[in-house]
């Protein structure tokens, strides 16, 4: 039995601690906005915030983030509003399948925590997720955008 | 000429039993009628493409598959356009294979491949609003009791002119699903659009940015188990045994399960734990005689069909051997290009519940019909005892047109467990290594000049695989695969030649090795355009001419080719100096309909290329959302220079190597150029976006490579030169 604080809810689950926090997100608490897409922290469709930083769960096992604080997709949107990046996006009209936007948009959000006002540089090393559709244009664009708005 | 068979096995076989076994292959669309066939939520539909409820929500049906293309706003455009409706009440839903069949088609053709999307349903699908409009507009009439000709319609507004009396389409929705349609609707001019061709949002963007979405890889079904498969690394290879009792006290294991001959398969209460436990299960293979094959002896092979006697021939002119014996100067290169993978970012999956009498899967595909046909191939039960429920694509590329495997593996595994849902999902090494593969090729190109250095010979000899030979037999002609063959095609709507050389051979040495091939965004021509492309250049150096001089003059009896070249010239500013250090290239093509060409802008520094700027053009005939086409085409330099630095699949063993994104990597942001789109829609014709311009990026940057360093670049990807994104 592990405790799991996501979206700040807390959730009881009992799988094999050694189990990816991506499966337990996906198969055991059906918050499938985050998505499989490598499983070896290579394509970034998994990533949530850990305690407020960008991390690859198809690669962090659940004991490493039991008692730690997570948000996923679902958790980003507060009290029914958009958060910027989200709202940016829409903007921007920047998701084709959309398959890896959920990752690159948790992504995003964690950089602009960090970084406000993200330089080209701090874009190209910092978002490293993959879009086989080649967003990569309307992605900059938006970041931009979500980092000019309040 | 449209040499892209339309209807594929699979589809045939739904239609078939759509049409009582006839051979009727028309769309039979009927556009509503007395007796009104309701929506699921009890709201009646105008008629098949319109449902309109009472708070005048419009409803739109797509029956093409929505991968990224945006094709699912694009036709809801064109049925928005001639139904006259507020384009802000409009939403979607996608009919399942199953309703088409059981309405003898009513939706056509659910394949969703080769840019057809728009190009191929536009006439129907506004003709399905206009007669839904004039239903609605009956309907008000018949309730004013005036002329309906003296009533109008828009925005979803109907207003009796003489007296100004209005209603809203939510208001006689109703009352107009029992009118009778009328037998024949007036399409509005090209130049009354207000909807079409203007750059709204997509419909489907905001369950996009919330996790909302819902694809193959996310659908939950009450006591859903999982399942995870490994099929033999070797294509062809089969299944010799498996050691099921070291993995059955594993934790939540329910079954190990044989796939047909060549696969086995775990089902689980989760699929962490089925994966663990397959990747935990001794299996012997009996690879056969593939596992001899190797990318060495593949490449061999292909080269001996270089200069084989025998080749189908796609395009003949003139006489290309007694003008080359004779030219003046001759040109010779050779070009090879690998295997490459879709690699869509959801891996291959699908849910399927199998009791026996029904059988439901649940799904990603590009094709509802052939998800369908497969699962009732692979259960045995009819048709109309199956069914399939689509879902948003994470990326399809031809993936999931090509082949339906998985879901044939996910209705028989779901076989093994009767009435339990199953999910089947292949790990990313399971998918990258039982690909579809973009076919391998090489060819040879030899050009012949007269004494005024007079291009009058061009021979291109074409050796590698077909996928119509693997995945659609039927549709080779003689055993001649005609899409080998795209832009170099004589003439006809799809992919022609922009050159007019007096004589010409296009031939193609068929090779089929056991990897399987597929429909990869683009497929053939893209590297028939590498090829094409980079060999005109090297043919003006070789003449001391320049390339968009040397081209031009070959052009002139193909305006539209030489409209789109020309305004990646103007646009690019080919006739001024490039910025320091910076170097051009071009490109151009007719690809799936569409008139494209493009100029990069490139410096090198050592073996690192800087792409600044890649300026594309693209003449779809009619654009339909011009936002949706600059994406697309920014979309498509991604794949196409992604596959030019870095996509190679490899086979040693009989087996493809690539195992993940961490020996198969794709661009990401930091390499993305900036691309500007031109999109010139010349009118009187409808092309594809989502594929034409791939074919122009690596050429043309190629080029440009070309132009900076001298050298040429004849095999890919430039990983193996050593060459990177700056």
């Amino acid at each position: 039995m592990a405790d799991l604080t996501i979206n700040g809810r807390t959730h009881r689950v009992d799988v094999d601690p050694d189990t990816p926090l991506l499966w337990v997100l996906r198969d055991t608490l059906g918050l499938t906005g985050t998505k499989y897409g490598c499983g070896i922290a290579q394509c970034g469709a998994c990533t949530v915030h850990v305690d407020g930083i960008a991390m690859r769960s198809c690669s962090a096992p659940l004991s490493a983030v039991e008692g730690r604080r997570i948000t996923t997709i679902e958790g980003l949107a507060q009290n029914g509003v958009l958060h910027k990046v989200q709202q940016a996006w829409l903007d921007h009209d920047v998701p084709q399948c959309g398959y890896c936007q959920c990752g690159m948009i948790m992504a995003v959000a964690a950089l602009l925590k960090d970084k406000p006002k993200p330089t080209d540089a701090d874009i190209d090393s910092n978002i490293t997720n993959i879009c086989r559709c080649g967003t990569y244009q309307q992605v900059r664009a938006a970041i931009h955008a979500a980092a000019a708005s309040a | 000429m449209n040499y892209i068979p339309k209807i594929d096995r699979r589809s045939f076989v739904v239609s078939a039993a759509a049409m009582g076994g006839g051979l009727a292959l028309g769309l039979d669309i009927p556009f509503g009628g007395p007796q009104a066939i309701r929506a699921q939520d009890g709201t009646p539909e105008v008629n098949a493409w319109v449902v309109i409820r009472p708070d005048d929500t419009v409803v739109i049906r797509i029956a093409r598959s929505e991968m990224g293309q945006g094709t699912l706003t694009g036709l809801a455009q064109l049925v928005a356009e001639e139904l006259e409706c507020d384009w802000s009440k409009v939403t979607y839903e996608f009919p399942t294979p199953g309703q088409n069949v059981a309405r003898k088609r009513v939706w056509g053709d659910f394949f969703t491949a080769g840019s057809r999307g728009i190009r191929e349903s536009n006439d129907f699908v506004r003709k399905g609003g206009a007669v839904a409009r004039e239903m609605l507009i009956r309907a008000a009439a018949n309730e004013w009791k005036v002329p309906a000709a003296e009533c109008s319609a828009s925005n979803s507004v109907i207003t009796h002119r003489p007296s100004g009396r209005t209603t809203t389409y939510g208001k006689v929705a109703e009352a107009a699903a029992k009118v009778e349609p009328p037998a024949e609707v007036t399409l509005k001019d090209p130049k009354d659009w207000k909807i079409i061709g203007k750059g709204v949002k997509r419909l489907d963007s905001h369950d996009k940015v919330t996790g909302k979405a819902i694809y193959g890889i996310d659908v939950k079904l009450a006591g859903m188990l999982y399942a995870a498969i490994k099929a033999c690394p070797v294509n062809g290879g089969k299944l010799k045994s498996f050691d099921a009792a070291k993995i059955t006290g594993n934790n939540g294991v329910k079954k190990v399960v044989k796939v047909e001959d060549y696969a086995v398969a775990v089902i689980a209460d989760s699929w962490w734990q089925a994966k663990t436990a397959l990747d935990a299960l001794p299996i012997v293979w009996d690879e056969g005689d593939n596992a001899k094959v190797s990318s060495t002896s593949i490449a061999e092979w292909l080269k001996e069909g270089l200069d084989a006697e025998q080749a189908f021939v796609g395009n003949k002119g003139g006489d290309v051997r007694s003008a080359l014996a004779s030219a003046a100067k001759k040109v010779e290169a050779i070009y090879s290009y690998p295997y490459q993978h879709h690699v869509t970012l959801e891996p291959q999956n699908a849910t399927a519940r199998y009791t026996p009498d029904k059988c439901e899967v649940w799904c990603s595909t590009q094709n509802g019909e052939a998800a369908l046909a497969t699962a009732s191939e692979a259960c045995g039960l009819p048709i109309p005892k199956c069914e399939v429920y689509k879902t948003f694509l994470g990326g399809g590329f031809g993936r999931r047109s090509t082949s339906q495997d998985y879901i044939r593996q996910a209705v028989l595994v779901a076989m093994e467990m009767s009435g339990t849902p199953i999910k089947l999902l292949w790990s990313r090494e399971e998918d990258m290594t039982h690909g579809w593969y973009h076919p391998i090729t090489q060819c040879k190109l030899s050009a012949g000049f007269d004494a005024d250095k007079n291009l009058t010979a061009l021979h291109v000899r074409i050796s590698g695989q077909s996928i119509l030979a693997k995945v659609r037999p039927a549709a080779l002609q003689e055993g001649r695969d005609p899409a080998t063959f795209s832009g170099f095609y004589a003439g006809g709507t799809e992919s022609a030649i922009g050159y007019s050389i007096p004589n010409i051979l296009v031939d193609h040495s068929m090779r089929n090795p056991h990897l399987n091939p597929g429909f990869w965004r683009g497929v053939n021509i893209n590297h028939n355009v590498i090829y094409l492309e980079c060999f005109m250049d090297e043919l003006a150096k070789e003449v001391g001419v320049d390339p968009l001089e040397f081209r031009r003059k070959l052009m002139t009896k193909h305006p539209k080719h030489l409209a789109a070249l020309n305004a990646v010239a103007a646009k690019a500013g080919w006739d001024t100096p490039a910025p320091h250090g910076v170097y051009r290239g071009l490109a151009q093509a007719m690809a799936f309909g569409s008139y494209v060409a493009a100029c990069a802008e490139i410096s090198v520094d050592g073996n690192k290329i800087k792409i600044h700027r890649i300026v594309a053009a693209t003449d779809p005939g009619y654009a339909v959302n011009p936002a949706q086409i600059e994406r697309q085409v920014a979309g498509s330099f991604v794949y196409g220079l992604s596959a030019l630095f870095l996509g190679e699949c490899t086979v040693k063993d009989g087996r493809i190597e690539q195992q993940n994104f961490d020996s198969y990597d794709v661009m990401r942001t930091a390499q993305m150029p900036k691309v500007e789109t031109i999109i010139m829609p010349s009118g009187g014709f409808w092309g594809g976006v989502g594929e034409p311009t791939i074919c122009v990026a690596a050429p043309a940057v190629l080029n440009a490579y070309f132009a900076a360093t001298g050298q040429r670049i004849r095999s890919f990807p430039l990983k193996n030169h050593n060459i990177s994104f700056a």
